[in-house]
């Protein structure tokens, strides 16, 4: 049992404009077997979240508190948090030239479980993880998200995933730019996981496609830096219908 | 002495002769010598107390004392030196290094030459030669402790494939100055390779000429420069047959705030080098703050009438954001960087097909950057 505890989180992005403001107060939970979506407006800050969580450079906390079953997140480094068991599934995953998916993912595995998978197992895990979400095995022997078409980084994202076995996984619009066959299939992929593992998810998304494969416990609705309703999964159908427009003052503010 | 007037190009050398006198002192402002921290190479200037570069006699390598050689190799190259350096030391090295691949043998092991010399500055003479239809591979280990002042002619002879991979690891305090002229036989094909890892200053002047239509030269490199290390590579590929290709890739990562590296690429496409491909390459990958990477591509057409002419040059910071992806899966920041570095070369290493060769380059250049730790993880999944 893994609890993420977020607590009046603030969060600025430092530019050479100055110092700007994203988060202002975020309180949230996640935990282990339970699925939390965020949703919101472009520019709400949901990216942020997920960022500021992983440890991204470009964001300064201000205030509040990330926990990660009593450990302070904040006081980790980025490696240490992903092997405190805390995983990313990025929107934008990063092309590294020169570095294999095989050799990437055993590294990341090696690290993360403090030592190296026993080869003969470990090509076979990877082999089933790899068939789950329909994915070519000479797909292994390409760089690391280089020339990955938006489906197969996503898929790649979610691959990582299942291998590293995080406590806590947040899925930042893992969704965006997948056609229905591919979110079919990544959807299903976080479904097996989650069932797998008993693993917390905090899906961020904005939209609602997802929810359709996706069942979460609890909605979340992101605008201006925070959280401003929360609710069951019905929320995510009234926001399917209305959009987020009655949150739009919220964004401005 | 007679001074043979070069091609009237820009990029061609401006004296050919291998008379000493002929050539004037560098002082460092003339082009050639601009980047080069000459006042650090002084005596590789005037002709001292020098020894010569040897290596141990084997099939293929024998030691030709100097006035012996009628240096067949140096004229089907056609090959004159063209500065002080090369001038000294065709006229001073008492021994050639000769390395002889007969017609129509196909190498299938390949061929270790290792060079020493015998004094703390030595001349180094080497030739090799492919015969028609041959094939193999050199590799010349250049890591000795003294300082080299050397020519490499190399002459590749009809549809023969020659590799040659020059190896410069040797202490931070080692010098080098080379000049490769290599000639590419009609049909054939010739695949250079410099991994420079060590030494204070290497400077390295590579030229390629064809000797006949439809001849390929490859020439790819992988520099590592960190603390006060001098790397600098002058590539002039004179395109003056029909039908050549040429490809050019150098990549260098540098750190530290007195690295410096220079890359020049030259390409002179003659009139007559129709239906020519060429291209050059330059990459540089600056680890921290402080090091300096100059790159200059010149590519001089004389005829449009080519397939394909291209060049690129590109220095960058190291990128953030792949350190930030390899770490949140949990690889360490040590880790993520090596890993980032190593990724970088591997399009050239790729290119150096023995498996055991490629293993021992990866390691030189891993023990550079401070990986061995992870080198058998990796080679595991590698096999």
């Amino acid at each position: 049992m893994s609890t993420l505890q977020i607590t009046d989180l603030h969060a600025s992005v430092v530019t050479d404009a100055g110092e700007t403001p994203i988060l202002k107060g975020v309180d949230l939970t996640v935990e282990s077997g339970r699925t939390q979506a965020v949703m919101g407006p472009n520019g709400s800050g949901k990216s942020t979240l997920a960022y500021v969580i992983a440890g991204h450079p470009k964001y300064t906390v201000t205030q509040g508190s990330i926990t990660l079953d009593g450990e302070d997140v904040l006081d980790m480094s980025v490696d240490e948090r992903a092997r405190a068991g805390l995983f990313l599934a990025m929107q934008y995953p990063v092309e590294v030239p020169g570095v294999s998916v095989s050799n990437f993912l055993r590294t990341s595995a090696t690290s993360i479980r403090g030592e190296a998978p026993k080869l003969r197992t470990w090509i076979g895990e990877v082999k089933e993880a790899m068939a789950g979400l329909q994915m070519d095995g000479a797909f292994a022997e390409r760089n690391v998200n280089e020339g990955f078409s938006g489906g197969e980084k996503k898929r790649h994202e979610i691959l990582q995933m299942s291998l590293l076995k995080p406590k806590i996984a947040i899925l930042d619009e893992t969704d965006s730019g997948l056609d229905v066959d591919a979110l079919r299939v990544v959807s299903e992929g976080v479904n097996r996981f989650q069932e797998d593992s008993g693993a917390g998810v905090l899906l961020i998304t904005h939209y609602t496609r997802i929810l359709r494969y996706i069942t979460p416990d609890v909605v979340n609705v992101f605008a201006g830096g925070r959280i401003v309703e929360t609710g069951g999964p019905e929320l995510a159908e009234v926001l399917e219908s209305e959009g987020y427009e009655r949150f739009a003052d919220l964004t401005k503010a | 002495m007679s001074t043979v007037e070069a091609p009237p190009s820009d990029l061609a050398p401006r004296v050919l002769s291998n008379d000493p006198g002929d050539h004037e002192t560098p002082h460092g402002r003339e082009e050639e010598w601009r980047f080069t921290p000459v006042a650090k190479l002084g005596d590789f200037f005037d002709a001292g107390q020098r020894g010569s570069v040897t290596a141990a006699p084997s099939e293929f390598v024998t030691m030709i004392p100097a006035e012996m050689e009628s240096s067949t190799v140096e004229k089907a190259a056609h090959w004159v030196a063209s500065d002080l350096p090369s001038a000294l030391a065709r006229t001073h090295a008492t021994s050639v290094v000769s390395v002889a691949i007969p017609a129509e043998r196909e190498v299938d092991d390949i061929v270790v030459v290792d060079l020493a010399g015998s004094e703390e500055l030595n001349y180094g003479r080497i030739e090799i030669s492919a015969g028609a239809f041959s094939k193999a591979t050199v590799v010349l280990r250049l890591d000795m402790t003294t300082d080299v002042s050397g020519i490499v002619v190399t002459d590749v002879a009809d549809q023969a494939a020659l590799t040659v991979l020059a190896l410069y690891d040797g202490p931070r305090t080692s010098r080098h100055v080379w000049q490769w002229a290599t000639t590419v036989g009609r049909d054939a094909s010739f695949l250079g390779l410099s991994i420079a890892l060590g030494g204070s200053i290497i400077r390295l002047q590579q030229n390629v000429r064809y000797a006949g239509p439809g001849g390929s030269a490859e020439l790819l490199g992988a520099f590592l420069a960190s603390d006060e290390q001098f790397q600098e590579f002058r590539i002039f590929v004179d395109h003056n047959e029909p039908h050549c290709v040429s490809n050019v890739v150098f990549k260098g990562a540098l750190s530290g705030a007195q690295a410096h590296t220079v890359w020049i690429g030259d390409v002179h496409v003659r009139r007559e080098a129709v239906g020519i491909e060429t291209y050059e390459l330059n990459r540089n990958l600056l680890l921290n703050d402080g090091p300096r990477a100059d790159s200059v591509p010149n590519l001089e057409l004389e005829t449009g009438d080519v397939v394909s002419a291209g060049h690129a040059s590109a220095t960058g910071r190291f990128d953030d954001e792949q350190l930030f992806y390899l770490q949140s899966r949990g690889i360490t920041e040590e880790l993520a960087r090596q890993l980032v570095v190593r990724g970088f070369f591997v399009d050239v290493l790729d290119k150096v097909t023995d498996a055991d060769l490629r293993r021992d380059v990866i390691r030189r250049i891993e023990e550079r950057i401070g990986m061995e730790a992870i080198e058998q993880q990796l080679t595991e999944v590698d096999a």
